[in-house]
């Protein structure tokens, strides 16, 4: 018997961002009534598929009842779970934040594209077939095109059209590799690509390189990594804010493949391509901390800033993901969850700043803003929680990351994660005080704005996650430690898809 | 064959590329055709090019050619298809916004101002 369940979060944002579309267009009210509750039914769902995973271990639904490898599988396991469960979390916090800020006014079909964006997401969490990971692929972006030139403005448009032309190249590598991958292997689920891929002739093993390293150029793309991460600062700088926030779980699904595919089917003992990936990867990793922490400090406006702040974490992520140990992997998590709400909260935070400034320049200080305490101490905590210092999560990530590290890259690697700690401090310090010291002595006349009380709760939930991460960060570490060991020994998922049945 | 296939690839990968560098929308969305037409013929090549096989159905022949290949390109198109007019209406918008259709971000882009609030 079939765990229906597991199709719930593709099905569920499907119908009602169609439902939305058809039905609601033009009524904003009962728009966000149904958007918010499929979102929350989502959460829900997420969670008792997190505790069934948990409990169960991997299982697979086949759709159509099409056995694998001929069938579309989606798998749930712990790793898939956690990261709905996240993308369900973010996305209820971020979608009550553009309610309350009344940012889902200012464009059409809003909460539609919403539904359609968390679908993709999902759906990309939980398939266990990689073209069909290309197909969600799609559905997450061409949702998230619609997203990222809500409301319009000239602007937007414009970094608009480099953001779709740069993942358009991205679809198409993703098609190149995968073409690639089956011309050698002949089948595309990925538990079918693990028991093949051992033995593959040898005459095979450079074009299935050559197919791993283009996929990984893929994942890349996705999550911002240097040299392939241009297309990051000046979306998520331009897009509208609610829409960045919740594009912060959309890098981590270039994490997420990278950690299920190079876990599963491309792992460091297989003869064809050993240690190549991570040989590829970590440097890239250094190289976007670095270049991540330089943005941070060089940024002239706020915008920028939480761009460049959200590529500095993901090399902390990527650094942890390229040492491919179960230890790390764990890491890896535990720092993709933190990162997710923290980045999440960030955006939030500057877009309210935003909001109430007259500019988003660094360079000029502007009189206080309305409710000005109240975000300088969001600002704050959003701060802490993203340059990862103590008391918040982050600290505990960026330790365990540097704690996770071995071999002879070590220096090199906590260099780059301390040095770009600090550098994040220091630009981070030096936007608030901007934004929000200097104003005392601003000329100028402040203007009123309204208090918007469901943007903050949004805000304080994202928070009040990290503080709950920071406290049970023990028992979550011990459960990310039973996942990543799941990940690097994925007999059980191999299992669950029944190949040999045929 | 092999060699007119991998050619047509090739030089459509090439073109396309070259196309997409440019700094105007219009060259840069022909040249992401191209490359997404190069793609599809390089999905196909990916079954393997055998001529004279019938792709699912038949009593008497000898063999078949992939039919999978198919069913992926078949969904590439959709994607790409749609995915270009995705980007020729935002390309449209942000000629219509901006008055030009350049692809950089000037400097004045990269500050977020008040507009469109």
């Amino acid at each position: 018997m079939m765990n229906h369940w597991i199709i719930a979060p593709v099905v569920l944002p499907a119908v009602m961002g169609a439902f939305t579309v058809l039905v609601l267009r033009n009524n904003i009210s009962l728009g966000r009534i149904f958007s918010t509750a499929a979102t929350a039914l989502l959460l829900l769902v997420s969670v008792l598929l997190l505790a069934g995973a948990t409990q169960n271990g991997p299982e697979v639904y086949f759709l159509g009842n099409w056995p694998a490898p001929f069938g579309i599988v989606l798998v749930l396991d712990r790793l898939s779970a956690l990261m709905v469960a996240l993308t369900a979390f973010l996305g209820l916090a971020v979608q009550l934040y553009a309610i309350g800020t009344g940012w889902d006014r200012r464009g059409r079909h809003f909460h539609a594209l919403w539904q359609f964006q968390l679908m993709g997401i999902c759906g990309a969490f939980l398939t266990g077939d990689a073209f069909n990971l290309f197909v969600f692929f799609e559905v997450l972006l061409i949702a998230s095109y619609g997203l990222m030139i809500h409301a319009g403005g000239r602007d937007r448009l414009k970094a608009g059209v480099q953001y779709v032309a740069y993942n358009l190249v991205g679809s198409t590598l993703f098609l190149f590799a995968l073409a690639t991958i089956y011309s050698v292997t002949g089948t595309l689920n990925m538990a079918d690509l693990a028991v093949k891929l051992p033995t593959l002739p040898e005459g095979d093993f450079a074009l299935i390189r050559v197919a791993g390293v283009m996929l990984l150029m893929v994942f890349a793309i996705k999550g911002a990594l240097v040299p392939l991460h241009f297309w990051l600062p000046a979306t998520y700088a331009n897009a509208p804010g609610p829409v960045s926030a919740l594009f912060a779980v959309m890098t981590k699904v270039g994490a997420y493949a990278v950690i299920r595919c190079y876990t599963l089917f491309f792992p460091e003992d297989l003869t064809a391509t050993g240690m190549l990936f991570a040989d590829l990867l970590l440097p890239a990793a250094v190289l976007t901390l670095a270049v991540g922490a330089v943005g941070v400090l060089g940024a002239k406006d706020l915008g920028r800033l939480v761009a460049f702040g959200a590529v500095t974490s993901m090399g902390t992520l990527f650094v942890a993901v390229a040492q491919f140990t179960p230890e790390a992997t764990a890491v890896a998590l535990f720092y993709a969850v933190h990162s997710t709400l923290a980045a999440g909260a960030m955006f939030l935070v500057a877009d309210l700043v935003l909001e109430r400034r007259a500019s988003g320049s660094l360079l000029t200080a502007l009189p206080p803003l309305s409710q000005h305490g109240l975000l300088a101490a969001c600002f704050m905590a959003v701060s802490i929680a993203v340059a990862g210092l103590p008391p918040l999560s982050g600290f505990l990530g960026k330790l365990m990351v540097l704690d996770a590290t071995r071999g002879d890259d070590i220096a090199l690697i906590w260099a780059a994660v301390l040095g770009s700690s600090l550098m994040m401090v220091v630009g981070l310090s030096r936007a608030g005080s901007v934004l929000f010291w200097k104003a005392h002595e601003a000329e100028g006349q402040s203007t009123e704005h309204a208090a918007q009380p469901l943007a903050f709760v949004a805000v304080f939930a994202l928070l009040g996650g990290l503080v709950m991460l920071t406290l049970a960060a023990g028992p979550v570490m011990s459960w990310l430690a039973e996942t990543a060991q799941q990940l690097h020994d994925p007999a059980a998922y191999i299992a669950a898809n029944r190949l040999e049945a045929l | 064959m092999e060699l007119l296939a991998a050619s047509a690839i090739g030089l459509m990968t090439a073109v396309g590329i070259y196309l997409a560098l440019r700094m105007r929308t219009f060259p840069v969305i022909v040249g992401l055709t191209m490359i997404s037409y190069a793609c599809n013929v390089f999905i196909f090549a990916a079954g393997r090019i055998v001529p004279g096989l019938p792709p699912v159905l038949s009593d008497s022949a000898a063999g078949y050619s992939d039919p999978l290949p198919q069913a992926l390109v078949l969904t590439a198109i959709v994607i790409s298809f749609g995915m270009t007019a995705v980007l020729v209406l935002m390309g449209l918008g942000a000629f219509l916004e901006a008055g030009d259709d350049k692809v950089d971000l000037d400097e004045t882009a990269q500050t977020q101002g008040g507009d469109a609030k």
